[in-house]
């Protein structure tokens, strides 16, 4: 499957989640910011993709578990060095560059967008073989 | 309760229930009130038919885990029902279980209605939800120890359906 193909069946599978326009799945769109995803959402969306690519996705591998819970984490209502290496390791999907620049946690929702579900999913494929 | 008995349960996978709707009930007197020009319009409504839904979904999944979970329907995926039910019906639920995970699940579910007098079945939408357990929440966010959700109610309904508690 091409990285083509993933974004279109993505941005169906986005826009049929949550009710929006197709056009508006843009690859920089943030799921929380612009296409408006609740935290229900993204569990909505780990079916769905699940579903759409024949895949398994364990808790907490597309999206953290609630990791600004974690004291050495997060500081001040930032997030620090520490849990930015955390996230990047444990979602080597998301590109934490510009997050990077202003980590603070409230904005960490930002840092999911149509893209790093894209490679996500490239990922999770590629692992399988497909 | 929006529903009066199970009447199937395939764990994990399937529960059938069903929804006698009378004109004893008060919402049909409501729904839609009289006017000064017309008597009134007794029609189950249309969100108490959701509601039956999903109490019988919550039960379906519920049931998976013991009913230890507190799981709280979260999410109404699709709604679609084209027609009406009145007293003398009887609405059947047919819920099957989509995908189920650790953190909630996701249930298609076929709304038909029956007529008591002909015994004629009719489908007349569908209702798709999502649920998720509170303590499994993404957001991180605790709530009291305490199982809230399957209270009396659901376990008198789960009683007079014949249907056992299983074990977490």
């Amino acid at each position: 499957m091409t990285r083509d193909d993933i974004y279109s069946k993505v941005k169906a599978i986005l826009a049929d989640a949550m009710g929006v326009d197709e056009d508006d799945v843009t690859p920089e769109a943030t799921l929380r910011g612009d296409l408006g995803a609740e935290s229900i959402d993204f569990l909505d969306i780990v079916f769905r993709l699940e579903q759409g690519f024949g895949i398994k996705i364990q808790q907490g591998e597309l999206f953290p578990d609630s990791m600004a819970q974690n004291a050495e984490f997060v500081q001040d209502g930032r997030v620090t060095q520490k849990g930015i290496d955390a996230i990047q390791q444990k979602l080597p999907h998301v590109d934490l560059s510009k997050f990077a620049q202003d980590p603070q946690v409230t904005k960490i929702g930002d840092i999911f967008t149509v893209e790093a579900l894209v490679r996500f999913v490239q990922n999770k494929l590629a692992a399988k073989g497909a | 309760m929006w529903i009066d008995r199970i009447v199937e349960i395939v764990p994990r996978q399937r529960l059938v229930s069903v929804k006698h709707i009378t004109l004893s009930e008060e919402h049909t007197h409501e729904h839609f009130a009289a006017t000064e020009s017309r008597p009134s319009i007794a029609v189950m409504p249309a969100c108490l038919i959701v509601e039956g839904v999903a109490q019988s979904g919550g039960i379906l999944i519920g049931h998976a885990s013991g009913f230890r979970e507190k799981l709280v329907l979260a999410k109404i995926t699709r709604v679609d029902l084209e027609c009406e039910a009145t007293p003398g019906d009887t609405l059947r639920y047919t819920i099957t279980v989509e995908q189920i995970g650790s953190q909630g699940a996701s249930t298609k579910g076929l709304v038909e209605r029956v007529e008591a007098w002909s015994g004629k079945v009719e489908t007349i939408g569908h209702v798709d939800l999502m649920f998720s357990n509170l303590d499994q929440n993404m957001a991180g966010l605790e709530f009291p120890e305490g199982n809230f959700v399957f209270g009396d109610a659901f376990r008198t309904l789960l009683k007079n359906s014949g249907v056992e508690i299983p074990p977490a």
